[in-house]
């Protein structure tokens, strides 16, 4: 589904500021990625590299999704491709309905795909049965995109748009933070929907909380640019319980 | 710089220039002791300079030459006109002259309406209350030299009484035939006490055109003013609206501009009876050889009113948008609730926003708040669009109309805003 190979990448107006160094990692349909490590460590920057963030330079290694070459699209053409990034910011944009922003991103995907567009009726549909099951209120649909809405609100409306555009390849970029137990509850059962063997998830997240909900099937350490560690769901038990150090230490030897 | 006794003068001297070169128009009494009063105001004042403080960000010359430029006519191509799914009372100019054989009867319960070159060889009218009284008050604290030119010999324009709470909206639509047509024209529009009218007017008037569209509300009438003013690239026009509101009366004005050469819509509001509430919104989107002015003054002349000014501006490759608007409080108009807002977004480099808000205020006890900015399509909002599929061009014309909704949402017509909406969208993505 999603490869990487070799990664690098540094800030486009300082190329000294180099932030991903040489990341490899391959996802297979269907499979869970957890990505975890301490502040600074370039695990935001690689899903923007991913995503088509301006503002970043790669200058060594490549992406893949399904084959398709990714940075040589641009965001659109990756999201219509089947890739989603789930903002840790999710942004405000006054004076556009949250409605009208889910219908133009899901009609403009599929025809982007060469598929029809949903109709305004079915289009209705299917996102009110979506919403109900976030919980997200017709009031939240109505009201300009994540403008007043709460950190939990926002999260929740990053799902629903995931669930109505059902991507193949979704990355959560520290979607738990900024959630209480509620939300977090409702947003991971959402991703849970989700799962199924045609439809990959590469979660970034600071804290193993979030991966009690959303079982990974393979965790990544990252620090410096770098995978240093790869295992099963135990290491984020391990970093939970003894932090980064020893594993940075280890990696470092 | 030149001394201002010399520039008094040649202001002068243009003006003497024109009224040689033009007769007033033969006409009652009324009519002519209105045109004459508008003559001497020209005469004294002179026409407006480039030099003046306030012809300092639009350049006048354009709109005082001895003739018009050429301006081609364009065929919108619009499938369906603006406005045309509301039931209204259509009333069609072509070139600022009134086509009798393309309108409506001009009936509609609780109005009256007369054409002013009908009404002016009469010695006596309603009007001439309100026809020049408005524009002659409106002529301090800044001189607008151009309107009493239009007071003095404008003979093509409505005068329009309403007298009761009138449902169906009035249509002033304005075709061009002519690519040099000059035209003058002149509205003058007095609601009794209690009385409403919606008023609606679209299209690009003349080559070249000045308007005046003076307004008198009576206590507690209502009047909502929707107004496009087409899409023609070469075309220049100045308008000034003049509007005196009574107590608890109620205006809201909205004005759409897309295009034009050269553009000036002033304003003048007096609010002089208490709890009146005056709502003025433009939204204009110029792309090249573009320039528009709004210029705004709104007086609180009495107490508890309300105002709000929303203005917003969308420029590219060189297009060039200002704002001069300015709130007066006098010393009575306590509890007054005041609110300026004008801003733009600059879609390149080359797109120039000039803006000069001003407040003057002599209440202790009042409200009065205003901002003026400028900025880009933000990045954020750019990408996030992008991000979830939808293509560069699509999501521009996103965050564009979001920006200009503020200034959309100030109609109080859904159908009709979201009318205005689906014509702005539908223009823009032809030009995306």
């Amino acid at each position: 589904m999603l490869e990487i190979n070799n990664l690098h990448a540094e800030l486009e107006e300082d190329s000294e500021v180099k932030i991903l160094k040489g990341l490899s990692l391959t996802i297979n349909p269907g499979e869970v990625h957890a990505i975890m490590g301490p502040n600074g460590s370039g695990k935001s920057t690689l899903s923007y590299v991913l995503s088509g963030r301006d503002g970043y330079e790669v200058t060594e290694g490549g992406a893949t999704l399904d084959g398709a070459d990714l940075l040589d699209m641009e965001p659109e053409e990756r999201a219509a491709a089947g890739l989603f990034l789930a903002f840790q910011y999710p942004v405000e944009i006054p004076g556009v309905g949250n409605m009208t922003f889910l219908r133009t991103a899901v009609n403009a995907q599929r025809k982007a795909r060469g598929e029809e567009e949903l109709s305004a009726g079915e289009f209705l549909k299917l996102v009110r049965a979506k919403a109900k099951e976030l919980q997200i209120d017709a009031d939240m649909l109505k009201r300009p995109v994540n403008v007043g809405f709460s950190g939990g609100e926002k999260k929740r409306n990053e799902i629903l748009q995931m669930a109505m555009l059902e991507p193949k390849m979704c990355i959560l970029d520290e979607t738990d933070s900024g959630l209480d137990v509620d939300a977090m509850k409702l947003v991971s059962d959402g991703v849970n929907a989700l799962r199924d063997a045609g439809r990959s998830f590469l979660i970034i997240t600071h804290y193993q909380r979030l991966l009690n909900h959303i079982k990974p099937d393979v965790v990544h350490i990252m620090s410096d640019g770098r995978i240093i560690k790869t295992g099963g769901p135990e290491l984020a038990l391990e970093v939970e319980e003894n932090g980064y150090t020893d594993l940075l230490a280890e990696a470092a030897t | 710089m030149m001394p201002r006794a010399k520039l008094v003068q040649q202001k002068r001297d243009a003006a003497a220039a024109w009224l040689d070169a033009h007769a007033l128009p033969e006409g009652g009494v009324w009519a002519t002791k209105a045109r004459k009063a508008a003559e001497a105001r020209l005469r004294e004042m002179g026409m407006p300079s480039k030099r003046d403080e306030y012809w300092r960000y639009s350049d006048p010359r354009r709109l005082t030459d001895a003739a018009a430029q050429s301006a081609s006519v364009i065929d919108t191509g619009d499938a369906q006109p603006l406005f045309d799914q509301v039931d209204r009372v259509k009333l069609v100019f072509v070139d600022g002259a009134f086509d009798a054989a393309a309108s409506d009867a001009p009936e509609l319960a609780g109005v009256e309406i007369c054409q002013l070159g009908d009404a002016a060889r009469s010695d006596l009218h309603w009007a001439q209350d309100v026809y020049g009284v408005l524009e002659a008050r409106g002529q301090t604290p800044v001189a607008r030299p151009l309107a009493s030119l239009n007071t003095a010999f404008a003979t093509a324009g409505l005068l329009i009484r309403v007298t009761g709470q009138v449902q169906r909206p009035l249509a002033l639509i304005y075709r061009r035939s002519s690519e040099t047509a000059d035209a003058l024209m002149h509205h003058v529009i007095r609601l009794d006490a209690g009385a409403e009218l919606t008023l609606l007017e679209d299209g690009p008037v003349a080559a070249r055109y000045n308007q005046v569209t003076e307004i008198d509300l009576g206590d507690g009438a209502r009047l909502h003013h929707i107004r496009a003013q087409g899409r023609d690239h070469e075309r220049v026009g100045a308008t000034h609206l003049f509007a005196r509101l009574g107590a608890k009366a109620q205006l809201k004005s909205f004005t759409l501009s897309a295009n034009g050469a050269l553009t000036r819509n002033e304003a003048v509001i007096w609010l002089d009876g208490s709890e009146g509430t005056a709502h003025i919104a433009g939204a204009c989107v110029g792309d090249g050889a573009f320039h528009h002015d709004d210029t705004v003054f709104v007086n609180h002349a009495a107490p508890r009113c309300e105002s709000r000014q929303v203005y917003k501006k969308v420029l590219r490759h060189g297009a060039v948008g200002v704002f001069q608007g300015k709130i007066l409080v006098d010393q009575i108009a306590q509890l007054t609730d005041g609110y300026q807002i004008s801003q733009s977004l600059l879609l390149d480099e080359d797109a120039q926003f000039l803006a000069k808000p001003e407040l003057e205020i002599y209440a202790d006890d009042v409200k009065c708040s205003h901002g003026s900015t400028s900025g880009e399509i933000d990045a954020n909002q750019f990408f996030y669009l992008r991000a979830r599929g939808v293509p560069k061009a699509q999501a521009r014309m996103l965050l564009v109309l979001a920006f200009l909704a503020e200034a959309l949402d100030e109609i109080e017509d859904d159908t009709l805003a979201a009318d205005l909406r689906d014509h702005l969208e539908a223009w823009l993505s032809r030009r995306a």
